[in-house]
């Protein structure tokens, strides 16, 4: 499937490949380049704070080989997701290493992760970005599948969704490039400049 | 003269607190639109432009559906403008609360509000003094919302700058967003509140960001264009804006005192205000 036309860094018009993808996943991944521009369909599932927490103790309640893990706390109301963007991923940096060790290939959320999980990514998995924000619009993509751990309450219990061609960035690749930090070493260079 | 109850005055503040939620939530207003059009028209990098498509079909599905912009509906925080006939009272703080709670149904809101140390969400998004609530008077008797997130409150930060430090106020703007990453969901406005005390400089900040952002004096876009050079972009991706605005609010401080406080805030610069027809 062809995008839009968008510009190439020298600004001329390049018609760029949108990447289409179904979860379960599995090495195709490890092609993937930071900023290439993909679509996701498929089974997801979401967790934060809380829910990384249960999982760590109790153990992952869904079939972690080829899954996805949405960092989001939607809002659901009559059993639809209303509403349901990204939240800043950050929060799950120490919190990644056991999900993706136990064959989870794939997160997604906003803001990047540490180095840390930049080499847990490394050789296996990778990290999506979806625009922090844009919550009708994702919800749009979904349908809600079904729940786990209900007692954490709406933003923290683990949603299963089912996507449809929802529009992501890969933010880190599974060869240790990693947009986020390639854009703020550029952004401390020019705050150096200042100084 | 019609006599008016404190139970009307109650009625017609909460629902025109839970009507200006749920405007601000599901809306942005025009000028926020407008500066975000005009990125994603200047805009060169194509991870960013997608990033804009993004946003820009949000907002409009947001629109088309009725539901809220962000899943992080914020906390309230509110402010009244009341004009002489209004009686000031407890009232008008339960009234306030009892339109988040009704927005919280209605829209719906995520219940974002906790205890701060034991982490009880009490489920209606209110709270021991939340929703947060600024009262001052003026000629028409308006509610306003803004509900506010926590990804970019997260990174607001205040610094008390020396009075010989002035030339360094340039310097808090950039390294709050250099700090800040892309974890605020840029591109940001950022309000900045310069003078007053160390309680009042955050709020002039937060103030700062109800103001119209398609219009920057001078020192507001030397502020921007400083910020702008670090090329965060949108989401920290990487692009020609990081700052869709910067608004400054400004108070008399000590002599001795520059506080300096920058409230960042996300592209979603969700307000809304709404006449309480009492």
């Amino acid at each position: 499937m062809l995008g839009k036309p968008a510009c190439n860094r020298r600004g001329e018009l390049v018609k760029e490949m949108i990447i289409q993808l179904t979860t379960p996943l599995g090495d195709e991944i490890l092609d993937l380049r930071a900023g290439d521009r993909v679509e996701l369909s498929g089974r997801i599932y979401t967790a934060r704070d809380e829910a990384h927490l249960r999982m760590k103790a109790e153990g992952i309640p869904f079939d972690p080989k080829g899954a996805v893990i949405y960092h989001c706390g939607p809002v659901i109301k009559d059993e639809k997701i209303i509403a349901a963007g990204p939240t800043t991923s950050a929060r799950m940096n120490t919190l990644t290493g056991f999900i993706l060790d136990n064959g989870v290939r794939a997160l997604i959320g906003k803001g990047g992760m540490n180095s840390t999980v930049r080499e847990q990514l490394r050789g296996r998995g990778v990290y999506f970005a979806f625009t922090g924000g844009c919550a009708a619009l994702a919800a749009s993509h979904m349908t809600l599948k079904g729940e786990h751990f209900p007692d954490l309450g709406m933003a923290e219990a683990v949603w299963i969704i089912e996507l449809d061609h929802l529009p992501l960035v890969v933010g880190i690749d599974a060869n240790g490039n990693d947009l986020f930090e390639k854009v703020m070493k550029h952004a401390s260079r020019e705050a150096q400049k200042r100084e | 003269m019609q006599r008016r109850e404190p139970e009307d005055l109650y009625k017609a503040l909460a629902t025109a607190t839970c009507r200006a939620m749920q405007e601000a939530v599901i809306y942005l207003p025009a000028d926020v639109k407008r500066v975000i059009a005009k990125a994603a028209a200047t805009e060169t990098n194509p991870v960013a432009s997608g990033e804009y498509e993004n946003i820009t079909k949000n907002i409009a599905a947001a629109e088309h559906l009725g539901v809220p912009l962000c899943q992080d509906t914020g906390v309230p925080v509110v402010y009244l403008t009341l004009p002489q006939d209004v009686p000031f009272s407890p009232v008008l703080f339960d009234a306030v609360a009892e339109g988040i709670r009704q927005a919280t149904v209605r829209v719906p809101l995520r219940p974002n509000v906790v205890d701060p140390l034991s982490r009880h969400n009490s489920g209606d998004n209110t709270g021991n003094g939340m929703p947060a609530v600024h009262v001052r008077p003026g000629k028409r008797f308006l509610v306003t919302v803004l509900p506010k997130g926590a990804g970019a409150e997260n990174v607001s930060r205040i610094v008390m700058l020396l009075p010989s430090q002035k030339e360094q106020i340039e310097e808090v703007v950039v390294q709050t967003m250099l700090i800040a990453e892309g974890r605020p969901c840029p591109p940001v406005i950022l309000g900045v509140g310069i003078g007053g005390t160390f309680d009042s400089a955050p709020a002039l900040a937060k103030e700062a960001l109800l103001l119209p952002v398609d219009y920057m004096d001078a020192f507001e876009q030397k502020l921007c264009d400083a910020v702008n050079q670090l090329g965060i972009g949108p989401m920290g991706l990487g692009g020609t804006t990081t700052a869709l605005a910067v608004k400054v609010k400004i108070a008399a401080c000590h002599t001795a005192s520059l506080p300096v406080a920058v409230n960042v805030q996300c592209w979603a610069n969700r307000h809304a205000t709404v006449e309480v027809n009492w």
